[in-house]
């Protein structure tokens, strides 16, 4: 076998633990989209043109609301903004990686490989570019089918599940169940305070725009508290 | 909802390609660059700093009572956000969550 195929193995392998998570969370995007009114194709080209959970239950929740389309797309991107640090920092890695394959593995750049993929590339600097690239689409080979599928059968099982199962609030616990695991510091649960405060305050702004203004304060506030904490600690 | 059709799909593509530069940008067209600190300082917190001011207006006014305050959806968010912070654990977050929203419509009706 050669190294370039075991890497590629390696990755599959470091990427089996996600599928309890996926599948599960994507059939919960796929009821929810499908409760709100987007149609199950609709909902299923959302998962495989986005593949991030966490802006695609932000944009359903904003279409739910009916905000106007710019500040949907706008919110979405703001969730994903944090991708921009993935790119930058698994970037150095894949010097050397033809034009092709970097623009392929940018599409499968999600929380998961990156948090998988960085941790190996950064244990095993000996790997060449080519084991880096198999490695890393080895993580999401599972994975990604399982979200397409996870929201298929989710949008076609929830436009048959009647209202009164109070799914009205799946998509709020979602949210707060992506949001606890992220309050790992001080900065961390300043910044989502500001965020709730911040959001709840700027509420009459028109067009939903209140909660853009809350996530700028909001981190501006994480990372000015990152920065005392820092001092404090020198 | 009520957005027309191409209004749906206008806004799948914009996401989409929008969130496609994003995972490009360093990857694709910036390279091997470091982002200076203060941006890297901010970028940390997106995620949390968009998504609580997101929900927190859907757990303190929720549509389904027609705005009203409600006891068994305020406690669900706050097991949901104590089981997510005890064991950063997202789907044993959501189960938690969404039990005790069942159980406690159930209880007071």
């Amino acid at each position: 076998m050669t190294t370039t195929k075991r890497a590629f193995l390696r990755g599959i392998r470091d990427g089996l633990p996600f599928i309890l998570v996926v599948f599960p969370f994507a059939t919960l995007f796929g009821v929810v989209a499908t409760e709100t009114g987007l149609s199950a194709l609709q909902t299923f080209i959302f998962s495989i043109a986005v593949i991030a959970g966490a802006a695609q239950f932000a944009a359903v929740q904003l279409m739910a609301d009916n905000a106007p389309v710019l500040i949907v797309v706008a919110t979405a991107l703001a969730v994903n903004l944090r991708m921009a640090m993935y790119s930058a920092s698994i970037a150095p890695y894949l010097r050397g990686v033809p034009f092709w394959k970097r623009a392929a593995m940018s599409y499968i750049l999600v929380d998961q490989s990156y948090a998988v993929g960085l941790t190996k590339f950064e244990t095993e600097p000996d790997m060449s570019p080519p084991e880096r690239v198999a490695y890393f689409t080895g993580t999401m080979m599972i994975n990604m089918p399982l979200w397409y599928g996870g929201t298929l059968v989710g949008a076609l099982v929830g436009s048959r599940i009647p209202p009164e199962y109070a799914l009205d609030f799946a998509v709020p616990i979602t949210f707060l169940a992506l949001v606890g695991p992220m309050l790992k510091t001080a900065a961390h649960v300043m910044a989502a305070l500001t965020s709730v405060v911040m959001a709840l305050l700027l509420g009459f702004v028109p067009y939903d725009l209140g909660l853009i203004l809350a996530a700028m304060a909001a981190m501006i506030v994480g990372a000015q508290v990152e920065l005392m904490v820092q001092r404090r600690a020198s | 909802m009520n957005y027309s059709t191409a209004e749906i799909w206008i806004i799948i593509a914009l996401v989409a390609l929008g969130t496609y530069l994003i995972r490009f940008s360093f990857i694709g067209l910036i390279g091997d660059r470091e982002l200076p600190q203060w941006v890297l300082r901010h970028l940390r917190y997106t995620p949390v700093a968009v998504l609580p001011g997101l929900v927190a207006p859907l757990v303190l006014w929720p549509d389904a009572t027609d705005g009203n305050y409600d006891a068994p959806r305020l406690v669900a968010a706050a097991v949901t956000i104590l089981l997510g912070v005890m064991f950063k654990n997202m789907l044993l977050a959501i189960f938690g969550g969404g039990a005790t929203l069942f159980v406690m419509i159930s209880l007071l009706g």
